[in-house]
């Protein structure tokens, strides 16, 4: 049974500034839905240029060259006459650093629904307000004081509550880039939580530094290296029986990372799909 | 209305904004060089030819007066200024002040940051009744200094906060006085420093309006520091308001002579700013 | 540190060390002086207009003199209104012109432009804001003057020579629109990316994103563009004393001829110096434009932390 939710087709992302940098190079993947796909591997390597080209958010940097196709439920992300808004409310992105809008704590839950003009009356956006705060286990916290300004909660609260901004348009897939990388490890735990009791619901992709999380949150994970695919599996597989000699080196620890460019051009595959025995 | 259409019409609103800027630029500039070119390149002679006797009436002579006063009055400010905004600029790190004294003096920089020309015009103007002296070139320096020390010591400031910390720990760690790291410090950050100054001077040199009562609007030739001078952009007021269409051409000659010197002064000050940012680590990215 | 040092130096009295002690206290006697330099400055600036002002203040009622029309230094009537109105006039009519030109082109530099056209149009408002105000008031006398006169003020149906209020108004908008650009451009691009990302990535439009959280953002920072703005249209002297036409009177219409505080002081500088009250009331009006300019920095001060906290991110 399985169901991509989002498919890549041979994605390359070069930038194109002072020196030309192939930041991802022909990644092929599927990521199959209502399941948490972990996005792993040395920093650099191109995880955040992946996660971020799949709803076309690297598009604000200047000088970035994007080759391949990434198609959501078997439309084209790129070859569309959709405008990109409308792509990104499906596609959901939550950033790195947490992020609060300078609004209050319900404008900034409220803002996705505003600008897509999701909610009739005020009534309506209420509801959908706080059922999202209570999505994301924010509610008790912030429920008497959500006139205040968001960026007055602490770092872990506030990425919740980037979180229940984003769930609360309703997207079919959440891109989360390192989201407790920023955090400290109690604030870190409850993040995890919140998107441990929001992955039978939502296709997710998360980038993370963390070879721990990926064992506790993934479904799926993907190992990228410079920018190359180096092995995707299901997460039992993936630390039980590695397929790959670098990704059994990267899962040991037993090898600092090198930046030796030619070695891994020969034998790995480029191209690979996420759990093909199912 | 459609969000993208709205998306497209004020995307469209800032590009014609951005270019209505630029097509106004480029008008004044254009305008200044082309009208002020033809006046002065007929007869380049009018910026080194000392005025005659009935100059401001009839336009004999030229108006060397006022290059010379502009001279003799921005130059020695500048350097007056110069001095003083350094010495506040270094008193306000962290070596010497407390953050809260520097928040303190930083809010006073900025009232006389905002505080009008004409206002230091008129504050060396009381100075010159209480003492009982008359308009001359020397207030006209001691009034443009002042109006040049809060543009000065904001440059400065700016460019020694964002100069490494390393160049004062290293120096420190040598077993250095603070003056000593005040003076490393000031090195690192120089090419910052230098085009804080140039800006400082080419602000001197375009501002008439703290001029204009105090050097006394002479129509000769300066004599001293305590006889009555003027400057070119006093000079340019006073020939546009004449009755004499050879008076207001030269207006058009000395403002061409103007904007030459102060574009000029801005191209090195913007090219030594430049070098500036890129060769210091964390400093400011444009 | 002081107390230190001192003992320090008398031990090594005499030495290299010594001397390099000695010029370092020496040398902080000067920076501290130097240090205090701006508020001696700016307190000597205020007793001293304060004190000449004085002899006009025991005569007339400030009050009285605000409100009064009636300008003629001659005959000892001290009226500032017609000056103060159009001072108003000028500021509101310059912002209104200036401010939103100033905002949209900031937005253009900072969220559109990018590679060498950035640069280039951002040196040409660098440039814009350096030139001379003189020169701009040369360039609107054979440009915006004769347009004003001859199609702008019939075609809105008044008669004017074209030196006016409205003229001034829209020179000196020229003159202020590069400075809050700058500064606009500068406060909307210390903005982190992710405030950018955060808004893209829930599907708003570039322009929601701006307009919705970027401009809130830099809120603070434009808002002291504004007013630096603000502050140099309201002290403006050289392009309104050739560009206003300099008659003291309540202007009745944006075409019409008029007098700010800062032509007042130009206007009547050297004729009537000579008589005292009139210096004095001269001065007084120096010492209008620096509280007021006082006020609105404080004030700005307080809403500036008022919008940090509400609006920040």
């Amino acid at each position: 049974m399985t169901n991509a939710a989002l498919t890549t087709e041979n994605l390359a992302v070069t930038y194109t500034g002072n020196r030309e940098v192939e930041a991802v190079k022909g990644v092929s993947l599927e990521f199959p839905e209502n399941e948490l796909t972990a996005i792993i591997g040395p920093s650099g390597c191109g995880k955040s240029t992946l996660l971020k080209s799949l709803n076309r958010l690297h598009e604000i940097q200047p000088n970035v060259e994007i080759t391949g196709d990434v198609t959501l439920g078997g439309r084209s992300v790129y070859d569309t006459d959709e405008p990109v808004p409308e792509l990104r409310k499906r596609i959901g992105y939550v950033p790195q650093k947490p992020t609060a809008l300078p609004l209050s704590i319900y404008e900034n839950v409220a803002y996705g629904l505003r600008i897509h003009g999701e909610c009739e009356s005020k009534a309506e956006l209420d509801d959908r307000v706080e059922s999202y705060l209570r999505k994301v286990n924010l509610w008790e916290e912030v429920e008497d004081r959500l006139d205040t300004p968001g960026a007055e909660l602490s770092t872990g609260q506030i990425q919740r509550l980037c979180l229940a901004r984003s769930l609360a348009v309703e997207p079919d897939v959440l891109l989360c880039d390192e989201v407790t990388s920023a955090l400290d490890p109690i604030s870190a735990d409850q993040v995890e939580k919140t998107l441990e009791s929001l992955k039978a619901e939502y296709t997710i992709v998360a980038v993370t530094h963390s070879m721990d999380q990926a064992k506790r949150l993934a479904d799926e994970v993907v190992f990228l290296y410079l920018g190359e695919l180096v092995e995707a599996n299901d997460v039992r597989s993936f630390f039980e029986n590695p397929q790959n000699e670098r990704t059994r080196e990267f899962v040991d620890g037993s090898r600092p990372v090198e930046d030796d460019d030619d070695s891994n051009s020969d034998s790995e595959p480029t191209t690979a799909s996420v759990s093909p025995g199912r | 209305m459609d969000r993208y259409t709205e998306q497209r019409l004020f995307g469209a609103l800032a590009r014609a904004s951005a270019a209505l800027v630029v097509a106004v630029m480029v008008l004044v500039v254009a305008v200044t060089i082309v009208r002020g070119g033809i006046v002065f390149l007929t007869d380049p002679a009018i910026a080194i030819t000392p005025p005659g006797s009935r100059y401001m009436l009839e336009g004999d002579g030229g108006f060397l007066h006022a290059v010379l006063g502009s001279i003799f009055i921005v130059g020695p400010a500048t350097v007056v200024s110069m001095i003083l905004a350094v010495s506040t600029a270094i008193y306000l790190q962290s070596d010497y002040s407390s953050e809260r004294f520097s928040e303190v003096v930083n809010m006073f920089l900025n009232v006389l940051w905002g505080t009008p020309p004409i206002v230091y015009g008129v504050f060396v103007l009381t100075v010159i009744i209480a003492i009982g002296a008359r308009t001359s070139l020397f207030f006209g320096i001691v009034a443009i200094a002042i109006f040049q020390y809060p543009i000065m010591t904001r440059y400065t400031d700016e460019a020694l906060r964002s100069a490494p910390d390393t160049v004062k720990e290293a120096t420190y760690g040598l077993g250095a006085t603070r003056f000593e790291t005040a003076l490393m410090t000031l090195r690192a950050a120089l090419p910052g420093i230098i085009a804080g100054i140039i800006m400082g001077f080419a602000r001197g040199v375009g501002d008439a309006a703290t001029v204009l009562f105090t050097a006394g609007r002479s129509t000769n030739m300066p004599g001293g520091p305590f006889e009555p001078a003027t400057t070119l952009p006093v000079l340019i007021f006073d020939q546009a308001m004449s009755f004499n269409a050879e008076v207001r051409s030269h207006a058009y000659a000395a403002s061409f002579v103007l904007i030459i010197v102060v574009l000029g002064l801005i191209v090195v000050s913007k090219l030594l700013a430049g070098r500036y940012a890129r060769y210091t680590p964390g400093g400011r990215h444009s | 540190m002081g107390e230190s040092m001192e003992s320090q130096e008398s031990n090594a009295r005499g030495g290299r060390l010594g001397r390099r002690l000695r010029i370092e206290r020496l040398s902080s006697y000067w920076l501290g002086g130097a240090g205090y330099f701006a508020i001696g400055l700016f307190v000597l600036i205020v007793m001293s207009l304060v004190y000449q002002s004085l002899p006009l203040l025991s005569e007339y009622s400030v009050v009285q003199m605000l409100t009064s029309s009636n300008w003629d230094p001659a005959q000892n009537e001290f009226g500032f209104m017609p000056a103060i109105v159009g001072t108003i006039y000028v500021t509101a009519l310059s912002m209104l012109m200036g401010t939103p030109i100033a905002i949209l082109a900031a937005i253009y530099l900072a969220e559109y432009a990018e590679g060498r056209l950035k640069t280039l149009v951002s040196s040409f408002i660098d440039v814009l804001a350096a030139i001379p105000s003189v020169i701009f008031g040369l360039v609107a006398l054979i440009v915006v003057v004769p347009f004003v006169g001859n199609y702008l003020a019939p075609a809105v149906g008044s008669s004017a020579t074209g030196l006016g209020i409205f003229t001034v108004s829209l020179v000196m908008a020229i003159v202020v629109t590069p400075f809050m650009i700058s500064l606009s451009v500068e406060s909307l691009e210390a903005l982190p990316d992710e405030l950018r990302e955060t808004s893209l990535g829930v599907g708003a439009t570039k322009w929601e994103t701006i307009k919705l959280v970027l401009l809130r953002a830099a809120g603070p920072g434009i808002f002291s563009a504004i007013l630096l703005g603000f502050g140099r249209v309201f002290g403006a002297t050289i392009v309104p004393a050739m560009l206003i036409g300099g008659q003291t009177h309540v202007p009745s219409s944006p075409f019409a001829t008029g007098q700010t505080l800062p032509t007042l002081i130009v206007n009547d500088f050297g004729e009537l110096m000579s008589l005292p009250l009139t210096q004095s009331a001269l001065i007084f009006v120096g010492l209008m434009l620096v509280v007021v300019v006082w006020l609105f920095n404080f004030a700005a001060m307080l809403v500036r932390r008022r919008l940090q906290r509400r609006w920040q991110y």
